[in-house]
């Protein structure tokens, strides 16, 4: 799957394309761990260009997250579908990730 | 109208009038998807509803290729679909869906088969729990002739006003 790498002043933003799931979820987690080897102090998840994402890309950034954490490294998941939100309220991780409404907003906060 | 699971039989193959059959490869999950969304549009189901109609038989496809099948690729997997009542007329909403999918994988004991707790925060486990939260009925059994058939229903009257009220183990 193709993942935007973006490095801004302090922080790195990823933007996946197209669907999540099992078929791709290593995709996502070869790019995250990459973009955590550099410790930035914020990692934002621009989920714009994501339509669909299961529990597989789920796991995924709970993974990266608590990866994260060990470096303090914050992570920022940002421009959620509605598809893509209603999963992570429906496993209740919207109450753990982050989420911006803008990648404005995840840079701003 | 609807079946008890063990009234399927094994012979989903032959009985639902529409059935796909994939090999458990991860690659063949988004058409499924776009099949079961349309599908379930079709049978009067809110997009919402219908994508999370979609969304519990990928998380089910899923589990089989990575539990059942250990990721193996040539694993065969069905999945059978029905309208509720099975005589629905065409052009019409019907009552619900009912969604079989059958493997040849290992079997597993069913009442093993639940939901993590939501608060222990990690990556994994969550497929079940999204299957029970956004279908009316998740049952697994074991087949006779080897395998697990996974049983899944849901009530249009349950869409999209009573969505979410569920609550997985």
């Amino acid at each position: 799957m193709q993942i935007d790498v973006s490095p801004l002043q302090s922080a790195t933003m990823l933007k996946p394309h197209g669907d999540v799931d099992m078929s791709c979820a290593r995709d996502l987690q070869g790019a995250l761990h990459q973009a955590l080897r550099a410790k930035p102090e914020r990692l934002i998840v621009n989920l714009e260009d994501v339509s669909y994402m299961d529990s597989s890309g789920v796991a995924t950034l709970v993974e990266a997250m608590q990866i994260a954490r060990k470096s303090k490294t914050s992570v920022v998941l940002c421009n959620l579908q509605d598809r893509v939100r209603s999963i992570f309220e429906i496993a209740r991780l919207d109450r753990v990730f982050k989420i911006a409404a803008t990648a404005d907003e995840a840079l701003a906060n | 109208m609807t079946r008890s699971p063990t009234q399927t039989a094994d012979a989903v193959s032959a009985t639902a009038p529409v059935v796909i059959n994939l090999l458990s490869q991860a690659r063949y999950l988004s058409g499924v998807r776009e099949f079961i969304f349309s599908v379930a549009r079709r049978f009067g189901f809110d997009e919402k509803s219908a994508s999370h109609i979609a969304l519990a038989v990928d998380e089910a496809v899923c589990n089989i290729i990575r539990h059942g099948y250990d990721k193996r690729a040539d694993g065969q997997i069905t999945v059978g679909l029905w309208p509720i009542p099975e005589d629905a007329p065409e052009g019409r909403n019907t009552e619900g869906i009912r969604i079989v999918i059958e493997d040849s994988a290992k079997q597993v004991d069913p009442d093993k088969i639940k939901g993590r707790d939501l608060a222990d925060v990690r990556p994994g486990g969550l497929g079940v729990h999204i299957m029970k939260q956004v279908m009316n009925e998740v049952t697994y059994e074991k087949r006779a002739k080897g395998g697990m058939r996974l049983t899944m229903i849901k009530y249009l009257s349950a869409s999209p006003s009573e969505e979410g009220d569920n609550h997985a183990d």
